[in-house]
């Protein structure tokens, strides 16, 4: 009757005997049989040709990076996935496995996962990685779950408004039932300075992303120290692309470290799934939500991956566990290995300076044109601000017409820079590719 | 499975790289000099492209998988990964379409979720479904969530207890603490069903709701389930429904029909969408009218016009999560539901209630059934073998089971249930493997016997053998550390 379902009527006649039962309906008596065998109401299946040609049909029609030119980012960056990154992912023994609970036969999926929080910690400066989040914006709101915890008795959260207005969404939905005050993030020109004016004896947390929202790069070297003299800890939400050249967070001083791993190999993916990275110091590390591979010997001597650490964790601590994470993004997690292990250190640097230069180009073009202003008084990385002469929407639509995805509106959430898009510009943006960007603004 | 392979560290040598990638090509810029890192990424290895993948494969190799072998890991519902599903979901047009495009621009998108949506809400009884949390932990948090906005916007704001059964997933316990309510937990009775009595004492006006696995974890439908909704609502409390186990119900019976308020689905356990070695997941989430309003957004209608969009529910809780959910996983899952239709769906559930029920009778003469009774996808029985020495406990079983060839059960878990073997074979496993297993845990059972150490010393033939967990928990080494492996290799 399916292909997916290996027993046939003879073995279930058999199975049926077997269990003492008549029918296969005698299975279920438990079930109130008033509500046994509800019809579902469910479109006919599809044969796998046909369900492929359906699959075709929907997915040519939305936009994508083969068909349209993205200058799009606001957290979803279009970066260079290399070939070999998703070759590894198709392999069955991993994709197919579950989470390393039996270390013995999972050793593949376990040294991939201490590998990768090697790298990250490579990357980012940092002591110590767990093996995932969900994404940056929920790793973000790990982070101040943990900083509550180890700043017991301080109940305030102070946030940038340079985080994504999204990531910032979420840290809300996240505390809304722990009795936790939120501020930071209300007025438009905040600077980091501004939000380091509000840590005082109550707040657990500083949270601030570099580069920020609005791509410009921040100094913050000393921070660190600043907020942890207030007895608070300092969060830094980096971009995992932008630290192939610029200040990691733990030069910032920072106490937890969290990222989108998305541009790390895993493509655009209509929003998911991504990867939480979240990295901390050492001293924490008891404190830490989620899964951590360490190392260990058998007792053979061989050495040996293991989940550990693991009275931190729901299914050992329940009520009392430092989150209710179980499922993670593993196999993201080990995109993103396969990504950082391919770029290696070069790799990374220049990904990090074409993306930088080619941004820079596009910025510089477009501030030559008239009615257009690039905000650049600021370092920025990869996205900037433009303001426009007319509303971003009706420049994305005309934008549309010839094949370019525009940059993020910010009316919404920033209004006060009047018509603003947020522009993006990666290795994968041709330089001929934002002439033309440019050439489709000038005609607007 | 025996390829030993050095941390990929090891392999580094200066200069390499395992990309191409072009050139700048623009007019430089030059860079701010006070912004740089200092370190100059000293610690990323430097490898080509041959290096990375030998070794990624090679290691992959160490791995047990679906895809090599039966998994009959209760609770988790290891059931095979179709591989059209990774066909469809790698398609351009949902693989590097851009979450923030314009909706117009992804129409295609669009639909697919209004049709996952739509199709379980239909397949579990509910009237609204969010498809934005990544995973069932995730779904829990929003259901919980959700309770508590209920309850607030009804002026309602005394409800701080949840109650779980002390069989229950650690998520739910861990869950309600995250949202800063208080754990009740209530006893199961001897059926293996929650105790009534217990629970009508919990109940009362502190009482939020309630968290509750169907089928639970026992593998057992709750017999008064019914009766247990409906105490709980008549309290002013919520059903909360644990999806984990939705495998075994599917067509037949839907949790909303039953009393439950909200539920979670694990697409990556009943709708096939791969387990990733620990994600990821989608926790989709559905629910009753009454709390539609505060589901999480932006959820997709379709328009008059026929077209579709993103909204946010009125009152939502907010967001759970950036962009729409997990959506590669929304894309498998809709396509198996597409490809499964009502018949095949239930087709699905009989059969895994089929396979669990036979492997059950055919080993609780020897390996005792937790609670003896029909059960549905999955079995619980006791690691406990007449006439065995007492040391030989359901881990030594699990670990034999890998000489053998096969994935273990999850063991100790449900907590009420000494030396627990939860197994749960799914649907996609033939008679034949079933029989191949059950063989297999009959002459363990002997081995049990006749020769304990064999047990003891198991696994022999995974590519390592039982694991020094104490030293890994208490010197930790949590990233690569020449220096450290070196001393841990010299220790005796």
């Amino acid at each position: 009757m399916t292909h997916y379902i290996p027993v046939t009527d003879a073995d279930r006649a058999e199975m049926l005997k077997a269990i003492g039962v008549e029918r296969i309906e005698d299975l279920f008596v438990d079930v109130p049989e008033s509500h046994r065998f509800p019809p579902l109401k469910l479109s006919p299946p599809l044969s796998e040709p046909e369900l492929m040609a359906e699959l075709h049909r929907l997915s040519e029609l939305n936009a994508h990076a083969r068909r349209y030119s993205i200058f799009l980012g606001a957290g979803a960056y279009h970066h260079f996935v290399p070939a070999a990154v998703d070759q590894i992912l198709r392999r069955g023994e991993y994709y197919t496995a579950y989470t390393p609970y039996q270390p013995e036969i999972s050793q593949g999926t376990l040294q991939a996962i201490f590998e990768y929080q090697s790298l990250i910690c490579a990357l980012t400066g940092m002591e110590i990685a767990n093996a995932s989040h969900y994404d940056g914006a929920t790793a973000l709101a790990e982070s101040a779950i943990m900083a509550l915890n180890v700043a017991r008795n301080r109940r305030k959260i102070v946030v940038a408004r340079g985080v994504n207005p999204q990531y910032r969404a979420v840290l809300r939905t996240y505390l809304q039932g722990l009795d936790v005050e939120i501020v930071g993030d209300e007025t438009p020109d905040a600077s980091i300075a501004d939000a380091l004016n509000q840590v005082d004896e109550q707040t657990a947390l500083l949270i601030v992303q570099n580069p920020d929202f609005l791509g410009r790069l921040r100094d913050l070297r000393g921070l660190g120290a600043q907020v942890q003299a207030r007895g608070a800890l300092l969060a830094v939400h980096f971009d995992p692309i932008a630290l192939g050249l610029f200040q990691t967070p733990a030069e910032a001083g920072a106490d937890i470290a969290t990222g989108e791993g998305q541009p790390l190999g895993l493509g655009l993916a209509f929003g998911g799934p991504y990867l939480g990275i979240f990295t901390t110091r050492q001293k924490y590390v008891h404190k830490i939500a989620g899964r951590i591979v360490g190392v260990t010997k058998d007792v053979d001597g061989r050495m040996a991956y293991v989940l550990t650490l693991r009275a931190r964790e729901q299914d050992i601590r329940r009520e009392r566990a430092t989150s209710n994470i179980c499922t993670n993004q593993g196999l993201m997690a080990l995109a993103s290995a396969v990504y950082l292990s391919l770029m290696g250190k070069r790799g990374m640097r220049t990904v990090a300076e074409i993306t930088y230069q080619r941004a820079h180009y596009a910025a510089r073009r477009i501030a030559a044109l008239p009615g257009y202003r690039v905000l650049d008084d600021q370092p920025f990385f990869r996205e900037f601000v433009v303001q426009c002469p007319r509303p971003v929407a009706e420049i994305n639509a005309a934008l549309r017409a010839q094949g370019i995805i525009g940059g993020y509106d910010l009316s919404a959430d920033e209004p006060q820079l009047g018509h603003a898009m947020l522009v993006a510009v990666t290795e994968m943006n041709s330089p001929a590719e934002i002439d033309r960007f440019v050439a489709a603004l000038a005609a607007i | 499975m025996n390829n030993e392979e050095l941390p990929i560290f090891t392999y580094s040598q200066p200069g390499k790289i395992g990309v191409n990638l072009p050139d700048a090509s623009v007019e430089t810029t030059p860079l701010p000099a006070d912004l740089l890192r200092q370190d100059d990424l000293a610690g990323l290895p430097e490898l080509t492209e041959p290096e990375v993948i030998r070794h990624f494969t090679r290691i992959s190799q160490r791995n047990y998988s679906i895809d090599t072998g039966f998994y009959p890991l209760g609770s988790c519902t290891m059931k095979y990964n179709p591989k059209l599903h990774e066909e469809a979901a790698r398609l351009p047009g949902f693989a590097a379409a851009h979450p923030l495009q314009d909706e117009a621009l992804s129409q295609g998108a669009l639909q697919l979720m209004y049709e996952l949506q739509r199709d379980l809400a239909e397949i579990s009884g509910f009237d609204a479904v969010s498809l934005q949390p990544a995973a069932g932990a995730q779904g829990e948090l929003t259901g919980i969530l959700v309770f508590r906005a209920y309850h607030r916007d009804r002026g309602d704001t005394q409800r701080t207890e949840v109650l779980v059964p002390d069989s229950a997933h650690g998520t739910n316990p861990a869950t309600a603490a995250m949202v800063g309510l208080k754990v009740v937990e209530l006893k199961s009775d001897a059926r293996g069903n929650v105790d009534l009595e217990d629970l009508k004492a919990k109940l009362s006006p502190r009482t939020a709701g309630m968290m509750l696995t169907n089928p639970n974890t026992l593998g057992l439908f709750e017999e008064h389930i019914v009766e247990i909704c409906r105490l709980v609502h008549e309290a002013g409390g919520l059903m909360y429904g644990d999806g984990a186990n939705f495998n075994a119900i599917l067509g037949i019976a839907k949790p909303g029909e039953l009393g439950f308020d909200f539920m979670h689905y694990n697409l990556h356990k009943t709708f096939t969408t791969p387990h990733g070695g620990g994600g990821p997941g989608s926790g989709a989430v559905g629910c009753t009218a009454a709390l539609a309003p505060y589901l999480p957004g932006p959820r997709v209608r379709q328009r008059e016009d026929g077209r579709y969009e993103f909204f946010t529910p009125e009152k939502s809780i907010g967001r759970m999560k950036a962009f729409h959910g997990n959506f590669g996983m929304l894309v498998r899952a809709w396509t198996y539901i597409r490809s499964m239709g009502a018949a095949g769906l239930r087709k699905v559930s009989e059969t895994a209630v089929l396979n669990a029920n036979y492997v059950r009778v055919m080993l609780k003469d020897i390996y005792p059934q937790a609670v003896d009774r029909i059960c549905m996808h999955e079995v619980v029985l006791r690691g406990q073998i007449a006439g065995a020495p007492k040391d030989v406990r359901a881990l030594d079983i699990a670990k034999r089971l890998i000489d053998y060839g096969f994935h273990p059960p999850t063991i100790y878990f449900p907590l009420i249930v000494p030396e627990a073997l939860m197994i749960e074979p799914t649907e996609t496993e033939s008679k034949q493997t079933l029989d191949r297993f059950i063989a297999t845990m009959r002459q363990i059972a002997g081995e049990a016997i006749e020769t304990p150490e064999v047990l003891h010393a198991a696994p022999t033939k995974a590519p390592v053998r039982r694991l020094d967990e104490v030293r890994a928990a208490r010197q930790p080494i949590l990233r690569y550390d020449a220096a450290a492996i070196s001393r841990l290799q010299s220790e005796s």
